[in-house]
């Protein structure tokens, strides 16, 4: 009796785990077919021009993407900017130079918390601290003092994908062989020429991969954003005027929308944002692929 | 040595030493925007982050004292039942995705999981949305724990797949030679010894879907008054920060402040727990 039972449990069990596997390629295809399904209306009606329009205003039935897509990538690509000479400083730092356990420890530490502060908490910061402070340079400028705007946004992403570049940057230095870092040392190389003509040129496309990811992250990060840029529907003119970005704009005016085209739409927005950031993804995980970039 | 020479090898030596400082400075900037984050936060929220807080319901535009007790209790709620969802699904797939690798599914699934893990978090707020809120017709907690269930998913799966490749084949032999059957092996031995893993993984997940905004802003919704009915609009800690940030009410503000003292602390002790624990 006992062994019998306890095939069938064994027989159960693998069955279990196997269709866990084929329950979970299920819920990913529902989950873009939903996504698909419900853009439909705004993809037929407004086809190619939702892309290229450059104006939304739902209350006319205009409906564009270009000021949100622009929006997009206008702040990440700033926040990556931002953040470049300090998440190569950090990989140098950390996976080169860094002997010391206390202070690689501090270090790592630094980065799991800056990576762990809710987005939200970010965001609340962001509007309480460093807008004030954005409001009074623009006042000195005598741009006109929104505060919030791409500039705000960027400057809180920067902060935030810092750990996620940090993360590959420092594994790749680290791994870069010591026959040739001891080679050029023994040439007469100082640490700053090895880092310069071996650590990074060795480890380039690791480098280049981890920024790919953090600029994936940036343009799919949501709530920092969304209380930051102003939430303007229009083309920025400037860095400093307030916009909007795909993602910002789904969590503002979702829940608000009732025409069905107007849901549909903001839903198609959000299958551009999930096009934009697998797209950014896949070509990270690309490089780490094809140039058999090490990572612990 | 020729003065020219050393007037070049000095000249290298000063940039290195520049470029050592430089780096050096640069990566401990970075201390700044923590240090005035968490000043910030713990300055504002320090005074507000006491008893009523904890066991006040908000309190109405004008009045003070009001507190965050029907957002914390949301929260746990929302998140646990997450949890519940998230984790034996996510050990599930993990233990399949670490030990049938030569099934047909096994790349496929793999995929799945990483894309699930790509995609942008207001984006499971659109699809919970689609799904349970629609149908229903009013938004509801278990629209959002289920959200942040798929969010978890992966995080669980991955940790349980990186352990359990890691356990040595000797260990499951030494099982199947006592006799047990593969049943027996992966419960009683295999999951067991993976369970710091697993665990890490776990806390790991809670802490990232504890502070997620986006995926309740139209599941969960919010709401002012305490509710423990998973099928109704239900406030939690991150919606409340995101509500009351915005508004021009500084009672609100303040209640704000201390709602992501709590949060924070909540949240980085999670995961400073989880990274040790692996240790």
């Amino acid at each position: 009796m006992i062994k019998i039972s306890n095939k069938r449990k064994n027989k159960l069990f693998k069955s279990t785990l196997k269709f866990s596997g084929y329950f979970t390629v299920f819920l990913i295809a529902l989950f873009l077919i939903t996504l698909i399904y419900n853009s439909f209306l705004s993809l037929s009606t407004l086809s190619l021009p939702f892309l290229f329009g450059s104006k939304w205003e739902p209350n006319a039935g205009n409906f564009g993407a270009a000021p949100f897509v622009i929006g997009t990538l206008l702040t990440s690509l700033l926040a990556l900017l931002i953040s470049i000479p300090f998440s190569l400083s950090l990989s140098v730092y950390i996976g080169y130079f860094l002997k010391n356990k206390k202070r690689k420890n501090m270090l790592e530490t630094l980065m799991d918390l800056l990576a762990g502060i809710p987005s939200v908490i970010y965001g609340f910061w962001g509007l309480m601290i460093l807008v004030p402070i954005i409001i009074s340079f623009q006042t000195k400028l005598g741009v006109v003092p929104y505060g919030v705007g791409i500039l705000a946004a960027s400057l809180i992403l920067a902060i935030m994908i810092i750990p996620y570049s940090v993360s590959l940057g420092k594994d790749v230095i680290n791994l870069v062989p010591s026959d040739l870092i001891e080679a050029a040392i023994a040439l007469g190389a100082t640490p700053y020429e090895v880092v310069k003509h071996i650590a990074i040129p060795y480890s380039f496309s690791g480098l280049f991969a981890g920024h790919v990811m953090a600029f994936g992250r940036a343009i799919s990060e949501t709530m920092a954003v969304t209380m930051v840029i102003g939430n303007r529907n229009f083309i920025p003119k400037s860095l400093m005027d307030p916009a909007n970005t795909l993602a910002s704009v789904i969590a503002n005016e979702f829940g608000e929308a009732s025409d069905p085209l107007y849901v549909s739409s903001l839903i198609e927005l959000g299958l551009i944002l999930l096009l934009i950031t697998t797209t950014v993804n896949i070509i990270g995980k690309f490089i780490v692929k094809a140039y058999h970039v090490h990572t612990n | 040595m020729s003065t020219q020479t050393r007037e070049k090898l000095n000249q290298r030596l000063l940039i290195n030493k520049i470029f050592y400082k430089l780096i050096e400075f640069l990566s401990f900037s970075l201390l700044i925007p923590l240090g005035l984050i968490l000043f910030y936060i713990i300055k504002n929220g320090i005074a507000y982050l006491n008893l009523d807080f904890f066991l006040n319901m908000p309190a109405p535009v004008g009045e003070t004292g009001g507190g965050a007790f029907n957002a914390i209790i949301g929260s746990f709620m929302i998140v646990g039942l997450a949890g519940l969802i998230a984790i034996p699904l996510g050990i599930l797939i993990g233990i399949f995705l670490g030990e049938f690798k030569d099934h047909k599914m096994n790349n496929l699934t793999r995929i799945a999981i990483e894309t699930l893990q790509g995609i942008p978090s207001i984006i499971y707020g659109i699809v919970a949305y689609v799904w349970f809120v629609l149908p229903f017709g009013n938004f509801s907690a278990f629209s959002a724990s289920f959200a942040l269930a798929l969010m978890m998913l992966p995080m669980v799966a991955k940790a349980t797949e990186e352990t359990i490749v890691m356990i040595p084949y000797t260990l499951k032999e030494a099982s199947y030679a006592l006799g047990a059957n593969y049943y027996t092996t992966i419960i009683k031995v295999i999951l067991p010894s993976c369970m710091k893993g697993i665990s890490s993984g776990v806390l790991i997940g809670i802490s990232r879907i504890l502070g997620e905004t986006a995926p309740l802003l139209f599941t969960a919704f919010g709401n002012a008054f305490l509710n423990f009915n998973m099928g109704k609009p239900m406030n939690a800690l991150p919606l409340l920060i995101y509500n009351y940030a915005s508004s021009p009410y500084q009672e609100w503000q303040q209640i704000a402040w201390a709602a992501s003292l709590f949060l924070i602390i909540i949240v980085l002790g999670l995961s400073i727990i989880a990274k040790n624990v692996i240790k």
